[in-house]
């Protein structure tokens, strides 16, 4: 058995080192308002998250991690540039892994700083990294970046891309819309003319707060994906290459490379993930051994939107992972209320990495 | 002493007596009807314990029930990895229902999951909050959703009357069940194509954490022989 009393010193380890960095160190509620975490991860959170209400509040849950109140408060107070370290319990309720914890301590690190991103990114990458040394773990790293820049430039119409992006966290459906976009499937069901609706509506009652409006305009957005043509095969083809990318950095970066010549749209994204590789490299990572996977970071229930990373433990396979990490600009604008400034942060499992050291009481 | 939950109230009781009776097993109820208790004809140590057919589900998790009668829809919701604390010993041929997803019958742009996913997006861009699906099987809609790949929803809690609730304002679709589908006409609702959460019906479940001692195990051996299909 891990005692506890081990976990937490181990936790206070690893803390002083993100500490010694100069970062502010922050402190959260353990309550937090239903509301917000609802509204960015939807309704999977009350899935994960212990709930529990209060007379005023209404639905509050205990804190299932610690960066959306991170987020809210940095973006409430000022967008200057900030480092934020912490150190607490979260809570997440296991339905899926009946073995796994209910409560566990989280050692993390936020930068807000948009100076230069792939620099931030290096930077937390390798502070954890370090903070890790003597741990056998497996790293994966991707870019969720690209992947949104690949899709946003398909030449194929707005609806189309917005419904992809809306989907790039849940592949199945990603899958699905790409399929019947591309015309690999059948379009969804036949379409009613809404010129003809006045008609059919007739024989219904009207209930509930959709109206008749948004059917209408939902019937013509229908009418109109129907006649667009299909994505171009050879677009969807570079698509499914950088989903299905899967290499060390410096060979998935050359490839990207060479596609970025025919798809433009990615260049940026691209010359982004070179720029933090000669970062990584500066800090000392060996960049040729570092895997990077095109579709990494899709399955989380998460608001990653740029380079994202998670260390594995090499021995205890079926472990959750011992550190995950990345990026979060959009988050940071839509709870900015118009302000906005790129952030990139991570989380270690204190609990994890003692027991990895081996060091644990029996 | 076994200890058989059987569900206490209304049609779904009667049908569990009969359900027995033809199988040779007469179920007893106490004397007084409001007393919640009874025992099987002929045979010794068998405890029938009346309750209500939710709660059937959590005495078998705990192992304070042996046996008992309720439907698969109530078992799948309450119980986390059911299959590791409950044992189906037979299926009982009624008590049949469906775990259904129904919209407004006049939206005529939604007949699957895919539409459903739509116009979610769309009715959240709109009116600045999620598509309200109003169920008491809050666990077993979010998973399925969540497998479907269904964003921009919210589940709101409702105990009952729940076909109503989108005419009462309380959501935009409903997950419940149903068996002929009349109710949700006569609420003006429609069932997704591929809205079917699970086909229910009522089932004789063994805990798999209730212990049997050697007496036990011998009174329900001779209850599973005689009941199972």
């Amino acid at each position: 058995m891990t005692v506890l009393k081990d976990i937490s010193l181990e936790a206070k380890n690893l803390a002083a080192i993100f500490e010694a960095t100069g970062a502010e160190v922050v402190e959260m509620d353990f309550l937090q308002i239903s509301n917000l975490l609802l509204d960015l991860y939807g309704e999977d959170i009350r899935g994960r998250a212990f709930i529990t209400n209060d007379p005023v509040y209404g639905e509050m849950m205990l804190r299932p991690d610690f960066t959306i109140p991170i987020v809210e408060q940095h973006m409430a107070n000022n967008v200057s540039p900030a480092r934020y370290t912490y150190c607490g319990k979260v809570f997440r309720r296991q339905e899926e892994f009946p073995d796994r914890p209910r409560e566990f301590m989280q050692v993390g690190y936020e930068i807000f700083d948009g100076a230069n991103p792939a620099k931030a990114d290096a930077e937390i990458f390798s502070l954890v990294n370090d903070a890790l040394s003597g741990i056998k773990v497996r790293i994966s790293t991707g870019d969720i970046g690209i992947l949104m820049a690949a899709v946003s430039s398909l030449s194929t119409t707005e609806t189309r891309k917005k419904s992809l992006l809306r989907h790039i966290w849940r592949p199945q459906r990603f899958r699905t819309l790409l399929n019947q976009f591309s015309g690999l499937s059948s379009k969804p069901h036949p379409i009613k003319d809404a010129k003809d609706y006045n008609k059919i509506i007739d024989k219904f009652e009207i209930i509930g707060s959709r109206n008749v409006q948004e059917i209408k305009e939902r019937l013509q957005q229908l009418k109109s994906e129907h006649e667009t043509a299909p994505i171009d095969s050879a677009e969807v083809k570079i698509l499914d290459d950088i989903l299905s990318l899967k290499d060390t950095s410096k060979v998935a970066l050359s490839y990207l490379e060479k596609v970025s010549k025919k798809m433009p749209g990615i260049e940026k994204t691209v010359d982004n993930f070179a720029k933090r590789l000669d970062f990584l490299e500066n800090n000392g990572v060996n960049v040729d051994l570092l895997d990077f996977e095109g579709s990494y970071g899709r399955t989380s229930m998460e608001y990653y939107d740029g380079f994202v990373f998670g260390f594995y433990s090499e021995t205890h396979k079926d472990l959750a992972p011992v550190a995950t990490g990345g990026r979060y600009d959009a988050l940071t604008e839509r709870m900015g209320q118009g302000k906005r400034i790129p952030a990139v942060g991570a989380v270690l499992r204190p609990d994890l990495t003692l027991l990895l050291r081996g060091n644990e009481h029996d | 002493m076994i200890r058989l939950g059987i569900p206490s109230k209304g049609r779904l009781m009667g049908q569990t007596f009969d359900w027995f009776s033809e199988r040779g097993i007469n179920l007893v109820r106490s004397e007084s009807d409001r007393e919640y208790a009874g025992h099987i004809e002929g045979i010794k140590n068998v405890q029938l314990i009346f309750l209500s057919a939710s709660e059937i589900p959590r005495e078998l998790s705990s192992g304070r029930l042996h046996f008992g009668v309720t439907g698969t829809d109530v078992i799948q919701e309450k119980l986390v990895g059911f299959n590791r604390l409950v044992d189906p010993v037979s299926e009982l041929g009624f008590g049949f229902a469906d775990l259904i997803i129904a919209v407004p019958s006049f939206w005529v742009d939604v007949e699957t999951l895919d539409d459903l996913d739509a116009v979610a997006a769309q009715f959240r861009y709109k009116h600045g909050y999620r598509l309200r699906i109003a169920t008491k099987y809050h666990r077993l809609l979010r998973e399925f959703l969540m497998k479907a790949g269904v964003a921009d929803y919210q589940i709101v809690d409702s105990q009952g009357a729940t076909e109503g609730a989108v005419k009462n304002g309380l959501a935009e679709a409903i997950a419940d069940i149903t068996s002929t589908g009349n109710t949700l006409k006569a609420n003006h609702l429609k069932i997704l194509s591929d809205g079917l959460i699970l086909k229910s019906q009522a089932t004789l479940f063994k805990s798999l954490s209730a212990e049997f001692s050697q007496e036990e195990s011998q009174i329900a051996n001779l209850l599973i022989e005689k009941l199972s299909t």
